[in-house]
C-alpha cells in the first residue's frame, strides 16, 4: 500500500520496524506445525505456532486443502492438553480452518466432552465451535445439552447457546423452534447481554407469526427489559408491529407510540437515538409526534461526541426530506456545525440546511458555505452543489447569489466529477431562470478559457452556440469561442467552429465578420476542423456564393438529428460503398428497445425480445431485409414499424404461433412465426386463413404460405393486407391455421407419402392505434416542445379511476400510446402524489408528436390525468386523444 | 431438470425473508479491522460476505484506511460513511481501529462497539498500546475479536467482561469465570505478557 509512512522520533524508527513475524514463511510455519504431534505436548510453543497460523491467515495467506487438512488433524491432537491458553486457541484455528463434514466428527466427541465440562470458558467456546462447524445432522445429538445451556445460570455459557441458535436457525429452522421455551426463559434473564440475544432469538423464531410478535411487544414493553441493545431491539419490533397495524387503526392515537416517547428518556444515549429514529421513520408521521424526536436530536447536536453529532444530522437530514418545517427549529445548531471538523457532519449539515432554509437565510447561508467548500473533498462538494441546485429552483429570486457562489467554486481546483456537477448546475439555471442567463453564459465562458476537460469545453460551445445569439449583445462572445479556435485541441477547436457558424447563421450583422474567423480555420491541421469551417462557409453563403436557403441552414444547425445514434451506426456498418449514396432517410427511426439505460451500466442484461434469439439491435434491419426481399411485398415502400411478436398459442401446444404486424404507410403485413413441437409429423403447405370481418378497412392482396415446416425448425408464412393510405386503421383478425399433415417414422425420419389435411384454430390479434406509433427520443423535450407551437395542441383532462399506483397508472397509458418517454420521466417516485411524464414519438405519416401526461392521485387511488398533445398535424393531436378515450 | 416443487420454492422463499428481516432488525456488525499507520493489517475479522475475495476486503481496507488517515480520532471516536457503509474509528498510537456496519445501522451501536474493542485492547495491553505490542499478543487480540461479535452479532460490549474472558486463559483449569474479578484478569494478562516476552 502506498501509502506514506508516519513518521516518529528518529531513534524509534528501526524499533517500530521490528515485528515477531518479521520473515515468517508459510512453508516453515506448516514445518513447525509438527510440535502437536509431539508425545510430550509443549503448551506454550503450541499456542505460538497457532497464532503465527492464524496470523498467516488473517494476512490473507491460503492453505490448500492439503495443508488444510493436516493441520486440523494435528490440531486435532491438542485437546490432549490440560492448558486452558493453548485450548482456546484450539478453539480459534478450528472455528477459521472451517473443516468439512467428515474432518468435523474426529473433533465432534473432544467438543462434546467439553460442552460437558465443568468448567465455564470450556462449555461456552465449545457450543460456539460446535455449532459453526456443524452441518445439521449432529444437531439432533447435541440439542438437548443445547437446550439447557440456554437456561444456564453461566451468562456467558446462555449467550453463547442463544447467538449459536440464532445462526443455526438459518439452516435448521425446524430444530430451533424446539427451543422456544428455553428462550423464553432466558428472556427473562438478569444478565443484560443474555437477555439481548435471547429477544433476538425469540423474536425471529416467531418472526412469521404476526400476532405473536404482537403479544411479545406488548408483554416486554409493560416490562423492565436491562440491555440498552435489547431495549434498542424492542424499538425496531415495537416499529415493525406499529407498521404492521397501521392499515387497521386509521386516525386516533398510534399504539405503542407512548412507549416509543418514553423510550427517549431512557438513560442510555443508543436507545434514545433509536427511539428518536423510529418516530421519524413511522409512516405518516405528524408533526405532534415528531416534534419530542426532534428535541432530543437538536440536543445531540452540540454533544461533544462526533459520533453522537453524526448520528443526529443524518437523521435531521432524513426529517428535511418529507418535513422541512419540524426540522427548522435546529438551525441554529446545525448552523455551527458547518465548521465541525468531521466533514462528513459539516456536509450533512449543510444539505440539510439549504433544504429548510428559507429565502432570507439563503445570503447569509452561502457566505459560511464558501469558507467551508475549500477544505472538503470532491465527492462532498459535488453533494453541496446538488443541493445548491435545488435551493435556487426553489427561490428563483436568488439566483443572483446563488449564481455567484456557483461560478466562484469553479475557479477553484477540482475533478472532472466536480467540475461536471457545477457546469450541469449553472445550465439547468440558465435554463429554467431566464433572468440568470446573461450571467450564466459570461461565466461559463470565463470558464471555458481556462478548462482542462474537454468534454465539458464542447458542451458549453455547444450550449452557447443555442443560447448565445438570442442575447442582447451576442458581439460580446464571439472572442472567447474564437480563442478556442486558437488554443485548444482538435475536438474542441471542432466545436468551436460549429458555435461560430450558429452566431453567423442567426445574428446577420455578425455575418461578415463570422466569414473572416471561419476562412481563418480552413488552415486548421486537422480534418475535422477544416471540413466543418468548409461546409458553414458555404452553407452560409460566403462570398456572394449561392447559400442555402435560411430556413435549411437553421435547420441542418440546431435541428436535431432525430435519428437514435446507435440506428445510424448500424446502418452505416451495413452500407457497402458503391454508386450509389448513403441514404439516411433509409435508417430506422425505431428506438430499440434497451437504450434507456445509464451511461454508467452498459447494458449488461438484454432483455431480448420473446422471439428474437438473434442479435437485438438488428431485429428491425433484419424485418426490412426480408419484407424487401420478398417480391409481392416490395413495393409497398419503406417499413413503418414492425410490432413485437404477439403470441396466438398457448404455450407448450404442438403447434406454437406469434405474429408480427409490420406497418406500411398502405399496407399491413402480418407474418406468422410457426414451430411444429412434434417429432412424429411434418407439417406442408401451411397457410394462415384469416377472417377480416371485423376489420372493416382492409383488403387481404395476398398470401405466402409455408412449403414445409419439419419438426423443431421455425419458419413463416405471411399474408398481407391493403388499407387506406396513412390512416391508423384499427381492426380485430380471427386466424385459422391449415396444413397439410404427414406423419414421419421415428427410426428414419423419413415422412410418409401419404397424409391428410388439418387445420388449427389460433387465437385473435387486433391492429391497434399504437401500432402507428414509433418511439422517437428527442434530445431536448422542452426544446422540442416549444418548437411545435401550440397550434396543434389539443388538451384534455380524464380520470382513470381507481388505481394500484402512480406508476402503475403511468406504465398503462404509456404502454396505450407505445410511445418513446422521454428524460427518464417514466419513473415514478415512490410515494409521489403527483407526476409528469414526457413521451415523444412519429404517428404513420412521419408526423412528430409530443405529449406531456400530468398524473395525480388522492388517497383512496383515484387517478386522474391532463393529456397535453402537441403534433405537426392537429388531427394527430385528436387522434391521440381518441386513443386514450378508448384504451 | 432437478425436481423442484412449489413447496421447495416458497419454503426457500420464507427462509430468506427470516434471513433478510434478521439483517434488518438486529444490530449487526460487518466487520472489525486493525490497521497499521501504514494501513497494513495487525488483525481483521470480516463477519459478511459483503466483500467476497481478498482484493475485495483489501480494496475496502486500503479505502478505510486513506479515507480516515488524515482526521483525528484520538480523543473521541469518529464516524463516517464510507461506501454505503458506516464506518466508526478511534486512533492510538499507530493503531488504527474501525468497526463497520450498514448505513442504516444505529450509529451509537456501532461506536459502543468499538469502544468495546479499543478499551479492552487498552487493558490487556497493559495500556501500552501500539503496533508491536499488539503483535507480540496477537493471539490476544484474536481472541478479543472472538470474544466481541459471533458471525456478526454483538456478544459483548464492556470491555472489562471481555478482557477478563479474553484473559481467564492464563490460569490453567482455573476458576470458573464468573469467579474472577477484573483486577485479577488483569492480572492474568500481566502474567501473559511477561511470559510472552520470556521466548
Amino acid at each position: 500500500m502506498a501509502q506514506p509512512l508516519v513518521k516518529k522520533d528518529d531513534d524509534r524508527d528501526d524499533e517500530a520496524e521490528y515485528s515477531p513475524f518479521l520473515g515468517i514463511e508459510k512453508g516453515a510455519v506448516l514445518q513447525e506445525a509438527r510440535v502437536f504431534n509431539d508425545p510430550q505436548l509443549d503448551a506454550r510453543r503450541c499456542s505460538q505456532v497457532i497464532t503465527k497460523l492464524l496470523y498467516l491467515l488473517n494476512q490473507g495467506e491460503t492453505f490448500t486443502k492439503i495443508e488444510a487438512t493436516e493441520v486440523f488433524f494435528a490440531v486435532t491432537k491438542l485437546f490432549q492438553s490440560k492448558d486452558m491458553g493453548l485450548r482456546r486457541m484450539v478453539y480459534l484455528i478450528i472455528k477459521e480452518l472451517s473443516p468439512s463434514a467428515d474432518e468435523v466428527i474426529i473433533v465432534t466427541s473432544s467438543l462434546m466432552k467439553d460442552m460437558n465440562s465443568k468448567t465455564d470458558m470450556y462449555r461456552a467456546n465449545a457450543i460456539r465451535v460446535l455449532c459453526r462447524i456443524t452441518d445439521g445432522t449432529l444437531l439432533g445429538q447435541i440439542e438437548r445439552y443445547l437446550k439447557q445451556a440456554i437456561v444456564d445460570k453461566n451468562p456467558v455459557v446462555a449467550s453463547a447457546a442463544l447467538v449459536s441458535g440464532i445462526h443455526l436457525l438459518q439452516t435448521n429452522p425446524e430444530i430451533v423452534k424446539r427451543w422456544s421455551n428455553e428462550v423464553q426463559e432466558a428472556v427473562q434473564s438478569r444478565a443484560a447481554l443474555v437477555q439481548f440475544h435471547a429477544l433476538a432469538l425469540l423474536h425471529q423464531i416467531r418472526q412469521n407469526d404476526r400476532l405473536a410478535v404482537s403479544k411479545l411487544v406488548t408483554s416486554l414493553t409493560r416490562g423492565t427489559v436491562r440491555s440498552p441493545l435489547a431495549q434498542c431491539l424492542l424499538i425496531r419490533y415495537t416499529s415493525q408491529v406499529i407498521r404492521e397495524s397501521s392499515n387497521n387503526t386509521a386516525g386516533g392515537d398510534r399504539p405503542f407510540y407512548d412507549f416509543l416517547e418514553g423510550c427517549l428518556r431512557h438513560k442510555a444515549e443508543m436507545v434514545i437515538f433509536e427511539a428518536a429514529r423510529a418516530i421519524t421513520e413511522l409512516t405518516n408521521v405528524t408533526v405532534r409526534e415528531l416534534t419530542p424526536a426532534i428535541t432530543v436530536l437538536q440536543l445531540f447536536l452540540s454533544s461533544s461526541k462526533p459520533v453522537l453529532r453524526f448520528a443526529a444530522v443524518r437523521t435531521l437530514n432524513k426529517v428535511a426530506m418529507t418535513h422541512p418545517l419540524a426540522v427548522t427549529n435546529c438551525n441554529i445548531d446545525m448552523e455551527s456545525l458547518i465548521s465541525d471538523q468531521n466533514r462528513s457532519i459539516a456536509t450533512l449539515a449543510i444539505t440539510t440546511l439549504l433544504k429548510t432554509g428559507n429565502e432570507t437565510s439563503v445570503d447569509r447561508l452561502m457566505k459560511q458555505i464558501t469558507n467551508f467548500m475549500s477544505d472538503i473533498a470532491d465527492e462532498f462538494k459535488i453533494v453541496v452543489v446538488e443541493a445548491i441546485r435545488s435551493l435556487c429552483l426553489k427561490f428563483p429570486l436568488k439566483y443572483r447569489t446563488l449564481m455567484n457562489f456557483l461560478s466562484n467554486i469553479l475557479r477553484e481546483e477540482g475533478g472532472f466529477e466536480y467540475k461536471k456537477a457545477i457546469i450541469d448546475s449553472i445550465l439547468i439555471l440558465i435554463r429554467d431562470i431566464p433572468d440568470a442567463k446573461e450571467s450564466g453564459l459570461s461565466h461559463l465562458c470565463e470558464f471555458i478559457e481556462d478548462c482542462e476537460f474537454t468534454y465539458l469545453s464542447t458542451q458549453i460551445l455547444h450550449f452557447l452556440g443555442n443560447e448565445g445569439p438570442k442575447t442582447a449583445d451576442p458581439s460580446k462572445y464571439i472572442r472567447y469561442i474564437y480563442n478556442r479556435v486558437i488554443l485548444e485541441n482538435a475536438t474542441v477547436r471542432a466545436g468551436a467552429v460549429s458555435t461560430l457558424a450558429k452566431f453567423g447563421a442567426l445574428v446577420d450583422s455578425l455575418k461578415p465578420r463570422i466569414f473572416v474567423l471561419l476562412r481563418r480555420c480552413l488552415y486548421d491541421n486537422d480534418d475535422e476542423v477544416r471540413d466543418r469551417a468548409t461546409l458553414y462557409l458555404k452553407c452560409l453563403g460566403d462570398e456572394g456564393e449561392f447559400g442555402e436557403s435560411d430556413k435549411d441552414v437553421k435547420d441542418f444547425l440546431f435541428g436535431t438529428l432525430d435519428l437514435p445514434l446507435s440506428n445510424l451506426e448500424a446502418s452505416l456498418q451495413s452500407y457497402e460503398p458503391s454508386e450509389e449514396p448513403f441514404d439516411i432517410n433509409s435508417v430506422p427511426r425505431e428506438v430499440k428497445s434497451q437504450p434507456l439505460a445509464e451511461k454508467k451500466a452498459p447494458g449488461k442484461k438484454q432483455s431480448g425480445l420473446a422471439a428474437a434469439p438473434s442479435a437485438p439491435t438488428s431485429v428491425a434491419d433484419a424485418y426490412e431485409k426480408m419484407l424487401s426481399a420478398i417480391p409481392e411485398f416490395s413495393a409497398f415502400g419503406r417499413l413503418f414499424k414492425s410490432s413485437a411478436p404477439v403470441e396466438l398459442t398457448e404455450a407448450e401446444t404442438e403447434y406454437s404461433v406469434n405474429v408480427v404486424k409490420h406497418i406500411f404507410d398502405g399496407h399491413v403485413v402480418f407474418q406468422y412465426n410457426c414451430t411444429n413441437t412434434v417429432p412424429e409429423i411434418l407439417l406442408e403447405n401451411v397457410n394462415v386463413f384469416v377472417d377480416a370481418s371485423e376489420a372493416e378497412d382492409f383488403t387481404q392482396v395476398y398470401s405466402k404460405p409455408l412449403r414445409s415446416l419439419p419438426y423443431d425448425s421455425p419458419g413463416q408464412t405471411f399474408v398481407s393486407f391493403e388499407k387506406p393510405e396513412g390512416v391508423p386503421a384499427v381492426g380485430k383478425f380471427s386466424n385459422m391455421l391449415k396444413f397439410f399433415i404427414k406423419e414421419v417414422d421415428p427410426t428414419t425420419g423419413e415422412a410418409e407419402e401419404e397424409g391428410n389435411e388439418d387445420e388449427y384454430q389460433l387465437e385473435d390479434f387486433e391492429v391497434c392505434a399504437a401500432d402507428y406509433m414509433v418511439k422517437v427520443g428527442v434530445s431536448n423535450f422542452r426544446n422540442a416542445w416549444e418548437s411545435l407551437g401550440p397550434d396543434g395542441e389539443r388538451v384534455d383532462e380524464y380520470g382513470l379511476g381507481v388505481r394500484e399506483s402512480l406508476a402503475e397508472a403511468v406504465s398503462a397509458v404509456i404502454n396505450i400510446l407505445g410511445m418513446q418517454p422521454c428524460e427518464g420521466t417514466d419513473v415514478v417516485p415512490s410515494n409521489s402524489r403527483s407526476h409528469t411524464c414526457l413521451l415523444s414519438g412519429k404517428f404513420i405519416g412521419d408526423v412528430k408528436v409530443l405529449v406531456r401526461l400530468s398524473f395525480g392521485i388522492d388517497g383512496p387511488k383515484q387517478v386522474a390525468m391532463k393529456l397535453a398533445v402537441r403534433s405537426e398535424d392537429p388531427a394527430v393531436s385528436d387522434t391521440i386523444h381518441e386513443i386514450v378515450a378508448n384504451g | 431438470m432437478p425436481n423442484i416443487t412449489f413447496h421447495d420454492i416458497t419454503l426457500m422463499l420464507s427462509t430468506l425473508s427470516i434471513y433478510l428481516e434478521l439483517l434488518e432488525s438486529c444490530p449487526s456488525v460487518k466487520n472489525i479491522l486493525l490497521l497499521d499507520s501504514e494501513g497494513k493489517r495487525v488483525a481483521v475479522k470480516y463477519y459478511s460476505d459483503d466483500w467476497p475475495t481478498l482484493t475485495a476486503k483489501q480494496n475496502f481496507e486500503k479505502s478505510v484506511f486513506s479515507k480516515t488517515q488524515k482526521t483525528n480520532a484520538r480523543a473521541e471516536a469518529e464516524i463516517a460513511m464510507i461506501e454505503n457503509y458506516i464506518v466508526s474509528y478511534k486512533f492510538v498510537s499507530d493503531l488504527h481501529f474501525f468497526v463497520t456496519a450498514g448505513d442504516d445501522e444505529n450509529e451509537l451501536i456501532l461506536a459502543t462497539v468499538l469502544q468495546g474493542f479499543f478499551d479492552a485492547v487498552g487493558i490487556l495491553l497493559r495500556n501500552n498500546v501500539d503496533k508491536r505490542s499488539a503483535l507480540e499478543n496477537l493471539d490476544l487480540i484474536l481472541l478479543c475479536l472472538d470474544e466481541i461479535v459471533d458471525g456478526g452479532i454483538i456478544l459483548e460490549t464492556e470491555a472489562s467482561v471481555i478482557a477478563e474472558k479474553v484473559a481467564s486463559q492464563g490460569l490453567d483449569g482455573g476458576a470458573p469465570l464468573s469467579e474472577q474479578t477484573i483486577s485479577q484478569a488483569i492480572a492474568t494478562a500481566r502474567e501473559h505478557l511477561a511470559r510472552s516476552l520470556l521466548k
